[in-house]
């Protein structure tokens, strides 16, 4: 008895609060910008995709809701042949964001991906690939890796020395 | 009962008991400490130059200052004392990787090693996290090292494993380090295949990036993302033990097995990157039937899921006589059930009649005589070792290996008694320098492995018979002597060759099918029982072809001819072709007069001739499909097990059969345990198979064991694209494996480990984790149970005495022999493109001399006519090859049909010797 009173009198206390609905869609919630909502695919500031098919953040996924399988172009740069994200299983826990060693794979602040099909929350590369950088600008991977590839010999790193000449002598 | 020998050691302050013959880091790490390494391998043992396994050693209780040592440098002597965990020691070793990743490019993520990765696991296990150093990195540029391996030589950490591996351990030639101080570089002097057909090891063997597997590049996945489980190698008869990874429903490499006895922790190229045919775009994943137009052109009719079997029962059911041909490369299962099906008296092995007659006789002489069949691992322990006959390199390679390491038995010996131990590996090679152990070797051409042989000798088949009954004679007094003369060359060797095996205490002869003949497998017993007989631990190891050649001999059946003669009479119009081209192994006329039965139902996975001719066919799984039992040549039999379940209509083998038996007799086996149950009921020969690894129903705290590594990625997206609800995982009734993530996670039974995988140890080195000691057996013993073995003493066989008459040469004749390449000589492994690109083009052996006769060059059409077929091919001068003999690559493309040795005609076609000409002149 004295339960329920106590509750009713909670409820009635609620009248005085401030209100947390929001009349959505017509009145927008803020989202922060390290929400965790969609997940895209960047690319570096030269304009290629940023995913080197290391294979990391499907690893990292603990609903293994990723599949992706690595190719190479013709000058050695590795890329997603297909980059498949299941968003009806993602739990938008960033743990895939947390282990890309690229920068590639970010979670956004749009959350409105809702759908009446279960199967059009399978999004494919087309649908994650974006056009920018993304959160974070400057990063090339291949600019600090020491792979070469097409317009970046070996030696040309930002860190690196001129290949060694094998056959050279000096000391 | 404790072994006297052991003495006891010291780790932290505990006392072990472990045998004095070994390194304290072989010790440490068998004791199952985890102790860092880079350089040390097990099967190659100390260098002590990567300063990674440094450890304090103490000289007694009383002693607490200590000195770093190297473990892999410091005798397990009575009282050793050391310390793993001492700060001093662990801050030492975080500072040697530290020092070796100064240089390192930093690009685990596209890394085909990442996830598997020595370097990874030994950093993480020292603890070296952040990079300090503020110079540049040193950089190299790569090679093209051919379609095996890639190179990317900025990931090395000068551990020299690769050259140790490649020069010292596999005698390979092309291969170096070059340049001086930090800038050492490992390759070859320039761009180009490498040469040693165990190149693959490299990708083992570097624990680090810089050699990888090329093929699985090409479809690149990770470790943990493959879905593996334990296989047999299916290129030739030696039954390596290997790991296949699947990934998406195709398969991506082939990684070794370790098993104790057999091929330990190196495969061959064939066996390692032969695999791709699996993945072919012409496989056959759909059953069809044949049927005519009205303009006689043949129509494929598919056979959906569900009218398989009406239609195959209604086949079988107005069929008059049915005979089943049998295959050496499927299962023992379906051949099994294959000979239920037709019945004993309808059953063919599908060999060669040659062939089939050389198995039975090497079958007979192993559980007849006195002398045992040597694992692999024998052999490459045996103190001398001669070859009949058989050009190991180029049919069973990992047995060029063995005879590799055999070769330094005696000198390793001599060296450790003058007081250096055995693994220290500097220091035994240094004393060894190029001494050799007893090793001979009679072959028809020279092979890749003379170079190593105190003596050699080239000749026809029936020449070197003669050596071997001679040597055996010389060994023995009871052994036949051939009467007449030796070849000089041959005669000169005799008494060398029975001093040299008689001073051995461990001799092993090794002969074989390869070079098609009866008497030179029986001058290899003769020598082995003359052995036997003066008290030697003598081995005699047979080469057989094909991965289940021993098993489909110990089926038995009848011979192929028979089969042909039975389609002739029409005692039998409906034939059932067992993963086979009957085209290898009859010629064509007699290939064509068997298919031209009414009915010709084959199974096969890859299009052939035979399936061609087939009015039925059925899709085969091929080995990493499927689940079954092949018998190597020592007579191990082992277990294979699917890794995926393969897509269209495929089935194994056995089951079509099993759904032939079910429609006919009503008989039906649902598992590979009841077809194991039946035959070994049925046929004792095979009674050790059920227990060659455990049964289906097997289980770990009712656990089964899972294919996919509990990291396995992508479960839940891998089929969106298809469906959104993700699919029952396969059942699997054969065996405790299961196709998923979930089960029993800790080291299951050596038969069924698909991976080797250990906490912190995520490279293949792990395999130290799965051993009862480093380098022995697996814990429980390795996998694969001996169905044959040699009768007692007193019930051998006798020496035999049909030693053949001495070659003579015939006029306007040539003795066509086959001669045998790693790559292209078998013919799945050729259908893989990274193979297929290092397949020589057909050719012909020759002497010089007679080729000056014919007047042909180098290069030079000609012909050769056997057995009425004819083929065109380019001459080869060859040296070592005898007057008199013509040497045929049996199994590059085309070149089959005709069953050798056997006499042949060499002409040259009109006009190619005036252009021949000509081009001389033009050059002049
Ligand atoms: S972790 Fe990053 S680079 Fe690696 S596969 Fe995922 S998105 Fe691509
Ligand atoms: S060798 Fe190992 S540590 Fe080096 S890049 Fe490759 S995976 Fe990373
Ligand atoms: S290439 Fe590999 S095996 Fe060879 S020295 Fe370098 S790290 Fe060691
Ligand atoms: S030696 Fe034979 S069984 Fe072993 S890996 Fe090579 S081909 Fe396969
Ligand atoms: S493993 Fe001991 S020094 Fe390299």
């Amino acid at each position: 008895m004295l339960s329920i009173l106590r509750a009713v009198w909670t409820v009635f206390l609620h009248l005085f609060k401030r209100k947390v609905t929001v009349l959505y869609p017509e009145e927008r919630p803020r989202i922060p910008p390290r929400w965790r909502g969609r997940i895209i695919l960047s690319r570096d500031p030269d304009g290629q995709e940023r995913c080197v098919a290391c294979h990391l953040c499907a690893v990292a996924c603990p609903v293994g809701c990723i599949a992706l399988q690595a190719a190479e172009d013709e000058y050695g740069r590795r890329y997603p042949e297909f980059f498949r994200i299941n968003f009806s299983r993602c739990i938008f826990c960033g743990f895939c964001e947390e282990a890309c060693p690229t920068y590639a794979i970010q979670l956004t602040n749009d959350f409105e991906m809702s759908e009446y099909h279960r199967h059009n929350l399978v999004y494919e590369k087309q649908d994650l690939l974006i056009s920018g950088t993304g959160k974070y600008p400057g990063y090339n991977f291949y600019k600090v890796a020491g792979l070469s590839i097409k317009g970046k010999d070996k030696g040309e790193n930002e860190n690196e020395l001129p290949p060694v000449d094998v056959k050279g002598l000096m000391p | 009962m404790e072994d006297k020998k052991l003495v006891t050691v010291y780790i932290e302050d505990k006392p072990y008991r472990v045998r004095p013959d070994q390194s304290m880091l072989d010790a440490c790490l068998s004791l199952g400490f985890d102790l860092p390494y880079f350089c040390w391998h097990p099967a190659m043992h100390s260098v002590g130059a990567c300063r990674q396994c440094a450890v304090k050693q103490f000289k007694d209780e009383n002693d607490r200052k200590g000195m770093i040592v190297m473990a892999c440098m410091t005798p397990a002597g009575e009282g050793t004392r050391i310390s793993i965990k001492d700060p001093e020691a662990v801050e030492f070793r975080a500072k040697v990787i530290e020092w070796l990743m100064l240089n390192h490019p930093h690009d685990c993520p596209v890394c085909d090693e990442g996830g598997e990765c020595h370097l990874q696991d030994m950093t993480v296990m020292t603890g070296h996290a952040y990079r300090r150093t503020r110079f540049r990195k040193r950089t190299h540029r790569n090679q093209y090292l051919g379609p095996f391996v890639n190179h990317e030589m900025n990931r090395c950490i000068q551990c020299y494993r690769c050259v140790r591996f490649y020069n010292d351990y596999a005698g390979g030639r092309d291969f170096g380090v070059f340049a001086a101080h930090d800038n050492v570089y490992f390759g070859r002097q320039e761009d180009g295949v490498l040469e040693s057909e165990f190149s693959g090891n490299l990708v083992e063997v570097c624990p680090t990036g810089v050699f990888t597997d090329r093929t699985l590049k090409m479809h690149y996945t990770r470790k943990w993302d493959l879905q593996t489980a334990p296989s047999v190698c299916v290129h030739c008869g030696l039954g390596c033990n290997t790991i296949p990874g699947e990934r998406y429903g195709t398969l991506r490499r082939i990684r070794n097995r370790y098993n104790g006895q057999v091929n330990g922790y190196f495969i061959c190229d064939r066996g390692r990157y032969g695999y791709e045919f699996a993945n072919s775009a012409t496989r056959i994943r759909r059953p069809y039937r044949i049927t005519y137009g009205k303009a006689g052109e043949k129509i494929e009719n598919a056979l959906e899921e569900g009218k398989v079997l009406p239609h195959v029962k209604s086949l079988l059911q107005g069929a008059k006589g049915i005979i089943g041909i049998g295959s050496p490369r499927a299962s023992l299962e379906a051949n099994y059930l294959l000979k239920k099906f037709c019945g004993p008296g309808n059953f063919y092995a599908g060999f060669s009649d040659a062939e089939f007659n050389l198995v039975g006789r090497i079958i007979s002489v192993l559980t007849g005589g006195p002398v045992k069949a040597p694992a692999l691992r024998e052999v490459a322990e045996a103190d001398a070792v001669f070859v009949l006959g058989e050009d190991v390199s180029g049919t069973a390679p990992m047995l060029g290996l063995a005879i590799r390491q055999a070769v330094r038995q005696k000198p390793v010996e001599a060296v450790i008694k003058s007081g250096i131990p055995a693994w220290n590996d500097y220091a035994v090679r240094q004393a060894v320098q190029n001494d050799k152990g007893p090793f001979f070797i009679a072959t028809s051409a020279a092979t890749r492995i003379d170079s190593l042989a105190e003596g050699t000798f080239h000749g026809a088949p029936d020449d070197i018979a003669r050596l071997g009954f001679a040597v055996a004679a010389a060994i023995s007094p009871e052994a036949p002597a051939p009467d007449g003369s030796l070849p000089e060359a041959a005669a000169g060797l005799v008494p060398r060759i029975a001093a040299r095996l008689r001073e051995a205490k461990r001799p092993v002869i090794i002969s074989g099918t390869g070079a098609g003949s009866r008497a030179v497998i029986e001058a290899a017993f003769n020598v082995a029982k003359s052995l036997f007989d003066s008290g030697k631990d003598a081995g005699l190891c047979y080469v057989a072809a094909e991965c289940n050649s021993i098993g489909l001999g110990l089926m038995g059946g009848k011979s192929l001819r028979e089969a042909v003669g039975a389609v002739r009479e029409n005692r039998a119009d409906t034939v059932i072709v067992l993963e086979n081209d009957i085209f290898d192994r009859l010629s064509a006329p007699e290939a064509e007069a068997l298919l031209s039965a009414r009915q010709v139902i084959s199974i096969d996975h890859l299009p052939n001739h035979t399936v061609s001719m087939a009015h039925t066919v059925l899709p085969a799984a091929v080995f990493a499909e499927g689940t079954g039992t092949f018998v190597s040549n020592e007579g191990r039999a082992q277990r294979f097990y699917r890794v995926y379940v393969p897509a269209g209509q495929v089935e194994e083998s056995w089951r079509w059969l099993s759904e032939f038996l079910a429609a006919s007799a009503g008989a039906k086996f649902f598992t590979v345990d009841d077809v194991q149950r039946a035959m070994a009921g049925e046929l004792p020969a095979f009674g050790g198979v059920p227990a060659a690894a455990p049964p289906a129903d097997f289980r770990i705290s009712g656990l089964k064991i899972p294919r996919q590594p509990h990291r396995y990625s992508g479960r839940t997206s891998i089929h969106a694209d298809v469906d959104v609800n993700e699919p029952k995982p396969p059942a699997d009734p054969d065996s405790p494996l299961s196709f998923s993530m979930e089960g029993f996670d800790g080291r299951p039974p050596s038969a069924l480990i698909s991976r080797f995988w250990a906490p912190g140890w995520n490279s293949v080195q792990a395999v130290n984790k799965f051993q009862s000691e480093v380098g022995g057996r697996l814990r429980g013993g390795d996998p694969g149970q001996r169905l044959i073995g040699p009768a007692g003493k007193e019930k051998s066989l006798p020496y035999f005495t049909g030693i053949p008459a001495p070659f003579t040469r015939l006029e306007g004749k040539f003795l066509v022999v086959p001669l045998y390449h790693v790559f292209g000589s078998e013919k799945l492994s050729a259908l893989s493109p990274p193979v297929s690109e290092l397949v020589p083009s057909p050719y012909l052996a020759l002497n010089p001399e007679d080729a000056g006769e014919l007047g042909c060059t180098e290069g030079m059409e000609i012909r050769l006519i056997v057995e009425d077929v004819f083929f065109r091919l380019a001459a080869r001068l060859d040296a070592s090859i005898a007057r008199g003999v013509a040497g045929f690559p049996l199994g590059l493309p085309g070149l089959h049909g005709i069953t050798l040795p056997s006499w042949g005609r060499i002409g040259i076609p009109p006009g190619v010797r005036e252009a021949a000409e000509e081009s001389g002149e033009d050059r002049a």
